[in-house]
């Protein structure tokens, strides 16, 4: 317990204003994307007289940006084992059209096609693991060459019908509907925010009882409590929102699953070590034991299987299959990826700021698309805005050397 | 002041947090060898790149006077147009291209506004001349070249340029003896013909050979300049102003054990270049390491010392094995990578420690444990506390200087890198453990707590072999050692027969 005060006292010897400013040269990176992304709702809140931020357009920005999520999750892995996905989009697009056809050609329900099309998509990113890793081609040239394939695959198994309605209300729910939630004013919906905060509050303090135990730096309780109270306060008032309109959306709900597996596996386990050892250095990783080409077939399969995901929330978002669909995801995905601060070298990542990073994309979406602004305008301004974040981040991490 | 062709004046560089450089005065003569030494650390690295402009005028103090004049280099552009040429440690040449393009690279002969290739070739003769190469093909690509023709490119470049002073940075640590006394020879030559040289260098033997004047750093500051002419230098007395204290003897001593059972043994083990059919790499080579023993695995470079270490532990470069057997505790095996190696006792601490040994971009606490995660599991999980545990433990047993385990390896000084290298293997617990080059480009103090960390390794029961091309450190370390030369044992020599001259005439041996 001694210790514990020694640390503390230490700390605040630092000064609460002098500590601020090292917090903030520190994360820096971290930070501007908070600001970035704050910046950007309020702009479009503006611009839009307050229709950005209304219940109704964050659940539809919720419902849009999961598919882009659930894609830039898996992408994460792929950038920070220095590797590249550029077939996601069509691989999606593709097991969306598998999904569709199945439940309306072959008439299964949609609890039978989508256990299937996740089966397809793993093993499509089985099929690429295995050319880059035993083969050798590089992922670039290999998932190009899958672009190719599955855009003509898509294009395939759509041309007799050409766009497929899907009838499935269950299915269709995925993108469009929200947790089932029969209570007044969507009170589930709260319960579920408030586990959340209960959850990183908890999570939080242990984290740092344990640093303290071992003297490690921690921010002083001033600043921590400050922190959580934010976290806190953003989560409740998200809630608070989608509860007075139709509730938590099934999509956040898929998204926080699959966040929640993958940063649970990239910090806490062993294959989660080896992924951040082998984009650090491979041959250092390799010597030290590592099975290299597995961890990469892995994280292709992993990329296969989410794009599959990311396909049948696309459908389900649509109500249909479309032979246009999966055009361009792999941009959203890998822009998501990079401003969330995967480090373009490698080895540097974290899935949750990611997820960051797909806000900041689909909030250009959603706010242009409610502006009115040409699709033409809003590649540019997003690309510019993924050239200026990745520009930030390189000059940051090269400072900081 | 004439005579002093370079004059560096109460130079002073501070970089955030760390004073790297505090009033160095540095004074080199026209004409001489003059010798930079230092621990790690000591800012020899800090200075020369002040010197050629890589930290540009102003942001340091104090001055820099070359040829008479206050200079003040904006860049590295400015201090090679007075005649100053930097080769560093990491060669910088394009492997792809010839030695003709390299040579040129970034001042290429032009005839109009194109580049005249003719001229060019011509022009790289003679530079190639100049470095003893005469008879080399300058269109021969870089990548064919060995590591000591590299170098030698390397400094033919530079005169091409019309150098004036010339300053190598360790330019011998990565090369084999002979090729090592060529680059001396050549910096004798070059002298002779009226070219100024600073070498950055750890080994003494080299200097007190070479030197004209030999200056100290230690912690950032000059510590004496030392004429090689007025009274002869000694290693010994190097060391001491090195290290600031009198080191008796560098090598630790360890009580003599009996030697216990045969735990790794070779028979005939011949490998092939992967690329190239019937090119051995390695020809019918027998060893036999027993517990508790240090085995020293001396050679030169390229004798086939670590393709032999790499194609036991697990073979990640895919040589192909054509004949041999391996044991490990009398077991015969074949292991299909380094996970399998490493599974059975077997480990491999890599000479090159920055380009595969650690993982620069994450801390201490991650490459100490990366090897062994199993031993930390809980569930499928890490478990953070045991890992912390482990990790401070080792950091405190062997005294990797850094302020909490997580410090980023990237940011630690070499010697402390190694230190972490060993960390990691001994967090393995193998039985038989492969040092390449352990002490490689550290300074002497970390030198010495390696020794004693592979005595108090040996004692507790493991086996270590030893690959150095120091002929003292191998000779001071090994119970017994086996001569290396051209993929081939020439000869194995017990600590007491072994002599420097032995072990270099078996070395060289073909």
């Amino acid at each position: 317990m001694s210790e514990i005060n020694n640390t503390n006292t230490a700390v605040q010897k630092v000064g609460l204003g002098k500590e601020i400013g090292g917090l903030v040269k520190h994360n820096i990176r971290d930070y501007m994307m908070y600001i970035a992304l704050v910046v950007i709702m309020i702009f479009f809140n503006i611009r839009t007289h307050g229709s950005f931020l209304t219940a109704q357009n964050i659940t539809n920005l919720i419902n849009q940006a999961g598919y882009v999520a659930v894609l830039a999750i898996g992408m994460t892995l792929i950038l920070i084992l220095v590797q590249i996905d550029l077939s996601v989009g069509f691989v999606a697009g593709f097991s969306g059209a598998v999904a569709a056809i199945l439940m309306t050609q072959y008439h299964l329900s949609e609890w039978l096609a989508i256990p299937i099309v996740m089966l397809v998509g793993l093993l499509i990113g089985t099929y690429q693991g295995l050319i880059v890793t035993k083969l050798k081609v590089p992922a670039f040239v290999t998932t190009l060459a899958g672009m190719f394939i599955f855009r003509g695959l898509l294009s395939l198994s759509l041309q007799k019908t050409g766009t497929i309605i899907v009838p499935n209300e269950g299915f269709n729910a995925l993108s469009n509907g929200c947790i089932p939630d029969p209570t007044e004013n969507h009170l589930i919906t709260i319960i579920i925010g408030a586990i959340g905060v209960a959850f990183v509050v908890v999570s939080q303090i242990r984290a740092r009882r344990n640093k303290q135990k071992y003297n490690f730096k921690v921010s002083s309780t001033p600043i921590f409590v400050v922190g959580l109270i934010v976290v806190a306060v953003i989560i409740m008032l998200v809630v608070t929102l989608l509860a007075g309109y139709n509730g938590l959306p099934l999509t956040a709900v898929i998204v926080g699953v699959i966040l929640f597996i993958y940063n649970y596996m990239l910090n806490k386990t062993r294959l989660g070590r080896y992924i951040y050892g082998i984009g650090g250095n491979a041959q250092a990783a390799e010597l030290s034991g590592i099975n290299v080409d597995k961890v990469k077939l892995f994280a292709f399969c992993s990329m296969g299987l989410l794009a599959s995901i990311a396909g049948i929330l696309f459908t389900s978002r649509l109500q249909s299959a479309t032979p246009t669909a999966g055009t361009a995801f792999e941009m959203d995905a890998i822009a998501s990826a990079y401003i969330g601060g995967t480090a373009v070298s490698g080895g540097i990542g974290k899935v949750t700021n990611t997820i960051i990073g797909t806000l900041v994309i689909m909030s250009l979406t959603n706010g242009m698309n409610l502006m009115g602004v040409d699709i033409a305008y809003q590649y540019v301004v997003k690309g510019i805005i993924f050239i200026i974040a990745v520009a930030f981040d390189v000059r940051t991490r090269r400072a900081a050397k | 002041m004439s005579g002093y062709i370079l004059e560096m004046r109460n130079i002073e560089k501070v970089f955030p947090g760390v004073k790297a450089l505090d009033n160095v005065n540095f004074s080199v003569k026209k004409g001489e060898i003059h010798c930079l030494v230092g621990e790690n650390g000591a800012g020899k690295s800090t200075l020369m790149k002040v010197l050629s402009g890589v930290y540009p005028h102003g942001t340091y103090s104090g001055d820099i006077i070359y040829n008479g004049e206050v200079q003040k280099f904006k860049g590295i552009a400015d201090s090679e147009a007075v005649g100053i040429a930097i080769i560093y440690q990491e060669l910088a040449l394009i492997p792809e291209l010839t030695i003709y393009e390299n040579i040129f690279f970034g001042h290429e002969i032009l005839k109009g506004r194109a580049v005249d290739w003719n001229e060019t070739i011509v022009r790289a003769k003679e530079a190639l001349k100049k470095v003893g190469l005469e008879h080399m093909d300058p269109s021969r690509k870089i990548r064919d070249l060995g590591v000591g023709q590299q170098q030698l490119v390397e400094i033919a470049k530079a005169l091409s340029k019309d150098v004036k002073l010339l300053i190598l940075d360790e330019p011998t640590s990565s090369l084999n003896e002979d090729d090592s006394q060529n680059l001396l020879q050549l910096l004798r030559e070059l002298k002779s013909h009226g070219v100024t040289s600073i070498m950055i260098s750890h080994k003494l033997k080299e200097i007190t050979a070479i030197a004209d004047t030999v200056t100290v750093l230690r912690d950032g500051s000059t510590i004496c300049s030392m004429d090689a002419h007025a009274k002869e230098l000694t290693e010994a007395e190097i060391i001491q102003h090195m290290v600031g204290r009198k080191i008796e003897n560098i090598y630790p001593k360890r009580e003599s054990k009996k030697p216990g059972e045969v735990v790794f043994e070779l028979k005939d083990w011949t490998v092939e270049d992967p690329e190239r059919e019937n090119r051995e790499i390695l020809h019918k080579v027998s060893m036999k390491v027993r517990k508790g023993e240090i085995v020293g695995l001396q050679g030169l470079m390229g004798a086939g010392r670590t393709e032999l270490a790499l194609s036991l532990f697990g073979n990640s470069r895919h040589y192909r094995i054509t004949g041999g057997e391996f044991f490990m505790g009398g077991r015969k095996c074949h292991y299909r990578n380094p996970a399998a190696a490493i599974k059975n006792g077997l480990a491999y601490v890599t000479e090159d420690r920055k380009g595969n040994g650690l993982i620069l971009i994450q801390d201490i606490r991650y490459n100490t444990t990366i090897a062994n995660l199993n031993a930390l599991l809980s569930g499928i999980a890490i478990d953070a506390n045991k890992e912390i545990k482990v990790a401070n433990e080792y950091k405190k047993s062997i005294n990797i200087k850094a302020p909490t385990i997580e410090q980023k390896v990237g940011n630690l000084s070499g010697g402390n890198q190694q230190k972490v290298q060993l960390a990691k293997w001994m967090f393995v617990e193998p039985s038989v453990l492969i040092l390449d080059e352990p002490t490689r480009g550290i300074d002497v103090g970390a030198k010495l707590e390696i020794y004693t960390l592979m005595n108090r390794l040996v004692e507790q029961g493991m086996s270590i072999i030893m690959i150095s091309s120091e002929l003292p450190e191998v000779l001071g370390m090994s119970d017994r050692l086996y001569v290396m030369s051209e993929g081939t044992i020439t000869g194995e020599l017990t600590a007491d027969e072994a002599s420097e001259e032995k072990v270099m005439a078996l070395a060289i041996q073909s």
